[in-house]
C-alpha cells in the first residue's frame, strides 16, 4: 500500500528579551544556577507577574512577519501541573485566546519549488526551569534559571507531507525570528525546540491516521531523522495488523530511535484556567502599524528580489537570503563590485568555504565584505586574474594587507595586459622550444588547439602568473600561426 | 453530571491533596451541590456575549523590558529543605 506521511510542529522559540516575561530577572544564558531567578520565577506566595512589553513586540512581530490575524485582545491561561523544574504548579500561557491567530509560511523545497504552509496560531508562555538527574545524593537538582524566560509556541497545521518538508518549515521559522532579531535562534542552546506531530495515512484517505507525538528534537537533522524513524515504524506496525496509540515519544538521537515515554498518569488533564493574576492584553491598531513599519525586509521577500532583480538563480537566492547576515554580507559585497552572479559565486564559494572550514560565521568572517567587493572588482577590470584573486583572497582573510589594491601593489599580482610587454615574453618562449614548435607545427590543425597549451602555461610561468590568460591566448594563436 | 467518589479522589490527585475516605464523601456532597449551581448557569442563554476571563474592567499593564533584579539565591535558599551547588535539591524526578 502507498502510504502518505502528515506532519505538524510545534516550535518553542525563546525570546530575545533581556529579562524575563513576568519578572525583572535577567535572561542571559549560562549564568551560575539560581542566580538569575527572583521570587516571581520562583512561585514565593504574594508575587504577582507584570508582563514584558518587549515579549509582547516580539511575538506580534513575528505574527505580522507571518501574514497573521493578531488578536486585539489576548488573554492568559493558567496551565497546571506538577513537576518540580515549574515552582508555582501552573505555567502561564495562552490557551484560548492567543495573541497571534492563522497565519502562512512558505518553503523552499531543495528543488527550488515552494510550498505555502499554514500557521494555526502562535501563543506566549513562560519556559520551565531545568532538572539535573546527575546523582546528587539519590535526588534531582533543579535549576530555575531558565524558568520565566519568555517562549514563543508556534503551532502549524498538519500540512508538511515529509521530513523534507518539515525540516524545510523549521528552516524558514528559523531564518524569520533571526532576521526579526526577536530570538538567537540557537538550537544547540535550546533558544528553538520542536515537537513534531506524526500520522500516516493510505494514500487517498482524506482522514488523519492517529498522531504520535515526538518530543526533544532540537536540530534540523533530527527532525528528518526522527520522522523518518517514526514513519517507518508506524507503518510496519499499521501493516502487521496493528494500530498507532496516541502517546508522546521521545527520540532518541544516539540510538536513532523514538521511544514512547512512560503515560504519566491523567497527564493531559492540565485544568486549564485564565489567570487571575493578568489582565488581558489589548493592542491597538496603531501599535500594530507602528510595529508594521518596523519590520524588516523579510527572507522571502529578499529571496523573490535576489531572483528577480539581481538575477540570481533560485537556489542562490534561496541559500543567501535564508540567513539574514549572509544576505546582509552579500548585499555589501554586490553594492561594492556591482556583480550580483560574481558576488554570489564568492560569497558562496569561496568565503563559505574558508568559514567552514575554520567554523566560523559570517558575522565573524576576517574579511569584510567591502574587501570582498573590492576584490572582485579587480577580477572584473582586468586588473588580476582568476587564479591571483584567491592568493589575495587569501592574504586578507590571514589580515596580510587592508585591502584589495594593497595586497595586488605588495604581491606584485597586477596583471600584465601592455600587449608589448606579453609578447616580448611569447617570443623568448617560441626561441626556447624549438621542439614544441615543430610539433605544433606538424601536427593536425583541430590538435592544435589543445597543443598551444604548454606555451600558454610557459608565459604564465614566466610572467609568474601576472599575464593576462585571454590575451595571451590569442596572441600565442597568432604568433604561432604565423610560423606555419 | 453526578459526582462520585471517583471523581473527588481523580481531582485530589491532580491537585496532590491527600484526603481520607471520611473527607472525600464530604467533598462529593459539596461539589454536587456546586455543580447543580452550574447547570443553573448552564440554562441561561449566553448567545453574543463575550466570556469574562477577568471582573477587572482594565486591561494588562506592560514593563519596560529592564532587569530590574539583582542575585538573591543566598536569602532564597535560606528557607529550602536541601541544596547543594547552587541547586535546589528535590526527590528525585525519573523521566
Amino acid at each position: 500500500m502507498q502510504w502518505e506521511t502528515v506532519i505538524g510542529l510545534e516550535v518553542h522559540v525563546q525570546l530575545a528579551t533581556r529579562s524575563k516575561i513576568f519578572s525583572g530577572a535577567s535572561t542571559a544564558f549560562g549564568a551560575e544556577p539560581n542566580t538569575q531567578a527572583c521570587a516571581v520565577d520562583l512561585g514565593l506566595p504574594g508575587v504577582l507577574p507584570v508582563l514584558n512589553e518587549q515579549a509582547v513586540a516580539m511575538a506580534v512581530q513575528f505574527g505580522l512577519a507571518v501574514h497573521a490575524d493578531i488578536a486585539e485582545v489576548s488573554v492568559f491561561d493558567r496551565k497546571n501541573y506538577f513537576y518540580p523544574d515549574l515552582p508555582k504548579g501552573y505555567q502561564t500561557s495562552q490557551m484560548y485566546h492567543p495573541i497571534v491567530g492563522p497565519g502562512d509560511v512558505e518553503i523552499t523545497l531543495e528543488d527550488g519549488s515552494t510550498k505555502r504552509i499554514r500557521i494555526h496560531h502562535a501563543h506566549l508562555e513562560e519556559d520551565a526551569g531545568k532538572s539535573l538527574h546527575e546523582d546528587f545524593h539519590g535526588m534531582t537538582g533543579i535549576d530555575l534559571n531558565r524558568a520565566g524566560t519568555p517562549l514563543l509556541e508556534i503551532v502549524s497545521e498538519p500540512d508538511m507531507r515529509s521530513a523534507k518538508e518539515a525540516a524545510a518549515y523549521l528552516k524558514a521559522i528559523h531564518s524569520i525570528v533571526t532576521y526579526l532579531g526577536i530570538s538567537d535562534g540557537n538550537m544547540a542552546e535550546g533558544s528553538m525546540r520542536c515537537d513534531v506531530n506524526v500520522s500516516v495515512r493510505p494514500k487517498g484517505q482524506e482522514a488523519f491516521g492517529t498522531r504520535a507525538e515526538i518530543k526533544n528534537v532540537n536540530s534540523f537533522r533530527f527532525v528528518e531523522r526522527a520522522i523518518a524513524f517514526e514513519v517507518e515504524r508506524q507503518i510496519e506496525l499499521i501493516e502487521d495488523g496493528g494500530s498507532v496509540i496516541q502517546e508522546t515519544r521521545l527520540f532518541d538521537p544516539e540510538r536513532d530511535e523514538t521511544r514512547s515515554m512512560r503515560t504519566k498518569e491523567e497527564a493531559n488533564d492540565y485544568r486549564y484556567f485564565p489567570c487571575p493574576d493578568l489582565l488581558p492584553v489589548v493592542l491597538d491598531q496603531a501599535y500594530l502599524d507602528h510595529l508594521r513599519s518596523q519590520l524588516p525586509e523579510l527572507p522571502a521577500d529578499k529571496r523573490e528580489r535576489f531572483q528577480n532583480e539581481l538575477g540570481l538563480s533560485a537556489y542562490d537566492a534561496n541559500v543567501i537570503s535564508a540567513s539574514r547576515d549572509m544576505a546582509e554580507f552579500f548585499e555589501v559585497v554586490h553594492s561594492v563590485c556591482g556583480d550580483a552572479k560574481q558576488a554570489a559565486n564568492w560569497v558562496q564559494g569561496e568565503l563559505s568555504g574558508a568559514l567552514n572550514r575554520e567554523s566560523l560565521s559570517i558575522a565573524n568572517s576576517p574579511i569584510s565584505a567591502r574587501q570582498l567587493g573590492e576584490l572582485i572588482s579587480r577580477v572584473l577590470d582586468d586588473t588580476i586574474s582568476g587564479k591571483a584573486a584567491k592568493d589575495v583572497f587569501q592574504a586578507l582573510w590571514n589580515g596580510q594587507g587592508e585591502s584589495a589594491d594593497e595586497v595586488i601593489e605588495a604581491k606584485g599580482l597586477k596583471q600584465v595586459t601592455d600587449t608589448g610587454a606579453i609578447e616580448a615574453m611569447i617570443d623568448q618562449v617560441i626561441a626556447e622550444s624549438p621542439a614544441q614548435v615543430a610539433q605544433y607545427r606538424d601536427s593536425e590543425p583541430e590538435k592544435r588547439g589543445k597543443m598551444i597549451g604548454y606555451f600558454v602555461g610557459q608565459v604564465m610561468k614566466a610572467s609568474r602568473g601576472t599575464a593576462n590568460p585571454q590575451q595571451v591566448n590569442g596572441l600565442l594563436k597568432e604568433k604561432l600561426d604565423a610560423l606555419l | 453530571m453526578a459526582i462520585e467518589d471517583s471523581h473527588v479522589r481523580r481531582a485530589a490527585h491532580l491537585a496532590r491533596l491527600a484526603i481520607s475516605d471520611d473527607q472525600a464523601s464530604g467533598f462529593v456532597d459539596d461539589l454536587s451541590r456546586i455543580l447543580e449551581m452550574v447547570d443553573q448557569l448552564q440554562g441561561i442563554d449566553t448567545e453574543g456575549v463575550m466570556p469574562l476571563s477577568h471582573p477587572l474592567d482594565a486591561t494588562q499593564r506592560l514593563r519596560a523590558d529592564e532587569v530590574t533584579e539583582t542575585n538573591q539565591r543566598d536569602n532564597f535558599q535560606r528557607c529550602a529543605p536541601a541544596v547543594e551547588n547552587g541547586l535546589y535539591l528535590v526527590p528525585r524526578v525519573v523521566e
